[in-house]
């Protein structure tokens, strides 16, 4: 067990555990922030997805170790009242089924637009492939980052 | 208006006078998990006044609806409240949505399965709104000393136009609250419904964009421990021994032992699907800290002889004896039996005519055979599930389709009567039929048992993967008798699978054909499986509707007309009995998808292809469209047309549609579970490939058939039938016929990417 202190959305938070723990079970388990889902454990599936720094990451493979002095951003911190252009095109589309994956399709694309505020199909296809969503709300997430893309 | 006699099950209309204590809404704040949101806060009245199981409303206006059923995903906490606040003629606005915990005393069907919601859900939640109302209205007929029958109601609001009267419900909800039952209500007519029919967004929308623990994995209390389970690495393996040593010393474990799910002497229920019911449980003090015991667990396994139990049978019918034979089971040797089994006489479920006679006189037959791999549901959401066991009382919240079928395991197995047990509704993050087997809540709450602690329990996506209760693998094998100017004389499948069949006899094309057979056989297994969406059908219906492309092109026939043709006579002369569809509406989504696709009309360089099907109550007819784009299958577009009677909900629907046809085509494309001695192939998705957001069809168009028959499902008949369809497209893109699933490893075969 160790210290370590992280930016978290903004706040300054201190966790004493293995150096080898995720960052996501630091944020389910020791923060409370449980936004931040647990899906493969492998970075295959995306659910998982925060941002360090700005970019998005797999936070199942990212060990709190190599995460101290970074600003980690969760779906909690992404906006102060859930309403960032995402999080509204997401309500407007109304996209989630079973709602699971969504904070990490969120978190993905936000990232994007931040990086390419105007994306084409093809990179809108390209930068959210790496989150599965069982329940096929694909269209629903291409259509809702398009709208945002325009909202931003 | 139309009165029904409430002759339904007068559970739900209970008073809450009447039941003990008040733990149920204590309950809900609990699990609601998050503060209201300011808007809310500011609509939340100072008291609640409970008119039925499913409706309280506050002294100002306020409406809370319970919304009964488990959530999975189908939004059924939208329409299901939908529906009450129709009848109940409430404005939407005013409306505050909040799951019911399971209460089988409150709530008459508390089931997420079958596409059978909003069904069965129909009549008894229009009745509880209109209940309501009903008392609402005696109430002010009370108050105001004025007729009932002069009394109306709009959005929230009540009126005696006469006198100039006028309250909303607020007002006369502390009186109602204590008025009689009336023994009949007036349901509203179709022509009048404001709320069912016009699209309401998701009432958790808002929370899941923000991150809100929903989810029973997301759940945490104070003093709560963290598990993890070991299980077999093989099916047809069972634990011997485990060595407690191995992991006792590693940071924040507390202990490690043996859970037994069942005891000895239970009567398994139907859905008592247990893949191991013996595993190792290790508990620590976070879950990675149990991960990572997990891996280091030294556990020996022995080959698991040959067992038995007694099931009951579906719904409690019955039981029987169920055998689970001994042995480590292969991919390969299971293709080799299916293809003996094909070759069989299997065990005739329906005839009709002379078939046998009709192939003896056949000009040529057409014979194919079509197979599909048994498939992982792959929640997003593994299994998990908390648990608070105390000495004299149980509370188990997690990710439940069929609370009602895991009650009785958990009284057996925690030795506790059912009375101290208080199951709570998580949403969940998926179910697709994975979650009507809820046999990690028992695991959980005999892990909580046994440490006298509150524990929340985490399956890795590995245990998920590789402990599975999974869709079949079938084959089905079909055959045309044609005489020598391509008539259908008659027409035959067989069809079988490990361990159960996929057919079903009496569906269409059983009574559009005079001399038809149909065979089931099956190979016992110790590989466990169940429900997956659209359970048999989601596969009977690919090689039913493929070979029914392939059948109307030998006789140079479209497909469509071909299939109308075949309805028309089963509408007009039915062959033989119990015909389990209405031709009338199958023809029905088939004329729609056809004009909304403009079928005859492709555009240039698309590929089309179609089916139809009815399962679960509804019809639908799918036509996809497919163009291969640099050297890959593309899908550029689904029409999908459905006739599921009234639809509640017409956005929500339209992305259940998307969703199932978007699932489909991956399953259709790519899922495939082998085993190899037992060992499932795939224990993650690196080499599960699920469809992703790339192979996603570029478009889809849901066309509802405009209908005022009571509402039927929606889950599952969208998804069985685009496995043909795609099919069908694709052999017009690449000239070749696809009979076994998954498709991907055939079109990689012909150089294209996949």
């Amino acid at each position: 067990m160790a210290l370590f202190n992280l930016t978290i959305n903004g706040i300054s938070k201190q966790v004493d555990v293995d150096p080898s723990t995720p960052i996501l079970w630091v944020l389910r388990d020791h923060l409370d922030l449980v936004g931040t889902k647990f899906g493969c454990g492998i970075a295959q599936c995306g659910a998982c997805t925060i941002h360090l720094d700005g970019n998005a990451v797999r936070s199942c493979q990212l060990p709190v170790s190599a995460a101290e002095g970074a600003s980690i951003t969760t779906i909690e911190g992404l906006s102060e009242k859930g309403d960032h252009p995402v999080q509204q095109a997401w309500m407007e589309h109304d996209v989630p089924q079973c709602g699971y994956c969504q904070a990490g399709q969120i978190m993905t694309a936000a990232a994007l637009l931040q990086q390419n505020p105007n994306p084409s199909d093809d990179e809108i296809e390209n930068a959210m492939n790496g989150n599965i969503c069982r329940c096929g709300t694909y269209l629903r997430i291409k259509a809702a980052v398009k709208t945002a893309a325009q909202n931003l | 208006m139309a009165t029904l006699d409430k002759k339904l099950d007068r559970r739900s209309f209970l008073k809450v006078s009447a039941l003990a204590g008040g733990g149920m809404m204590l309950s809900f704040s609990w699990l609601a998990g998050c503060k209201p949101t300011a808007e809310e806060a500011m609509g939340l009245p100072k008291e609640w006044f409970e008119l039925n199981s499913y409706i309280k409303i506050g002294e100002n206006g306020a409406v809370t609806l319970f919304s009964p059923n488990p959530e999975f995903g189908s939004n059924v906490k939208t329409s299901m409240p939908m529906i009450l606040a129709e009848e109940l003629d409430t404005d939407w606005k005013n409306v505050f949505v909040e799951q019911a915990d399971f209460y089988p005393e409150r709530f008459d069907r508390q089931f997420t399965g079958g596409s059978q919601g909003i069904r069965q859900g129909w009549t008894p939640l229009r009745t509880a709104g209109a209940t309501a109302r009903a008392i609402l209205i005696a109430a002010a007929a009370q108050t105001w000393n004025v007729p009932v029958s002069e009394i109306t109601t709009s959005a929230g609001m009540i009126e005696h136009k006469n006198s100039g009267k006028k309250a909303h419900y607020g007002e006369m909800a502390s009186l109602a609250a204590t008025l009689e039952v009336p023994e009949e209500v007036s349901l509203k007519d179709i022509k009048d419904f404001t709320i069912i029919g016009n699209s309401k967004r998701n009432v958790d929308v808002e929370k899941i964009v923000s991150g809100k623990p929903l989810f029973g994995i997301d759940h945490k209390v104070e003093g709560m421990k963290y598990a993890a389970i070991v299980h077999p690495p093989a099916f047809g393996m069972r634990l011997k021994s485990f060595d407690k040593s191995s992991v006792s010393g590693m940071p924040g474990i507390l202990d490690v032992f043996e859970v037994k799910v069942f005891k000895d002497d239970y009567q398994r229920n139907f859905f008592d699907t247990t893949t191991f019911p013996e595993i190792v449980a290790i508990v620590g003090n976070s879950t990675w800290e149990v991960m990572q015991a997990k891996k280091n667990l030294a556990v020996e396994w022995e080959n698991a002889p040959e067992s038995s139990f007694e099931m009951a049978g579906f719904g409690g019918r019955g039981s029987s004896k169920m055998t689970v034979p001994a042995g480590l089971e292969n991919t390969s040797s299971h293709k080799e039996r299916m293809a003996e089994y094909i070759q069989k006489p299997g065990t005739v479920v329906r005839k009709d005519g002379d078939p046998e006679g009709a192939f003896k006189k056949a000009a040529k037959i057409l014979e194919k055979t079509y197979t599909a791999p048994f498939l992982a549901h792959n929640t997003m959401e593994p299994m998990n599930c908390f648990a608070d066991v105390k000495a004299d009382q149980a509370m188990i919240y997690g990710p439940t389709q069929a609370p009602e079928f895991i009650m009785n395991t958990l009284s057996s197995s925690l030795e506790m009567p059912k009375e101290k047990i208080q199951i709570n509704l998580a949403r969940m993050g998926g179910g697709f039929g994975r979650r009507a087997y809820s046999h990690h809540m028992v695991e959980a709450a005999l892990i909580s048992q046994k440490i006298q602690a509150p524990v929340k329990m985490v399956y890795t996506r590995e245990d998920d993967m590789t402990a599975g209760v999974y869709r079949p693998t079938y084959s089905a094998t079909y055959r045309a008798a044609l005489d020598e100017n391509n008539n259908l004389l008659a027409l035959h499948v067989k069809a079988g699978g490990i361990p159960e069949t996929p057919l079903h006899a009496n569906r269409f094309p059983a009574g559009a054909i005079d001399n038809y057979m149909a065979e089931a056989w099956d190979i016992p297994s110790n590989i466990t499986i169940g429900a997956f969406r659209a359970p048999r059908s989601n596969f009977i219906a690919a090689a039913e509707q493929s070979f029914l492309d392939e059948l109307a092109e030998v006789m140079g026939k479209d497909p469509i007309e071909y299939r109308l043709e075949l309805l028309k006579r089963a509408e007009t002369n039915p062959v033989g009995q119990n015909n389990d569809y209405d031709p009338k509406r199958y023809a029905g989504v088939l004329e729609l998808v056809r004009e909304k696709s403009n079928w005859n009309t492709p555009a240039p360089g698309v590929h089309r292809g179609v089916s139809a099907y009815f399962c679960h109550n509804s019809y639908v007819a799918e036509v996809v469209d497919t163009v291969i784009k640099d050297s890959k299958p593309v899908v550029e577009k689904v029409f999908a047309a459905v006739d599921c009677g009234i639809v509640i909900n017409p956005d929500a629907a339209i992305n259940m549609g998307e969703g199932a046809i978007i699932d489909g085509i991956g399953n259709a494309f790519f899922g495939e579970l082998s085993f190899e001695n037992g060992v499932p192939n795939k224990t993650n998705f690196d080499r599960y490939r699920m469809i992703r957001q790339k192979e996603s069809p570029k478009s889809i168009e849901v066309h509802f058939v405009d209908s005022k028959e009571d509402p039927t499902g929606l889950g599952e008949p969208f998804f069985p039938p685009v496995f043909a369809a795609l099919a069908n497209s694709l052999y017009k893109a690449t000239g070749k016929r696809y009979y076994d699933q998954p498709f991907a490893p055939q079109l990689e075969m012909q150089n294209l990417k996949m």
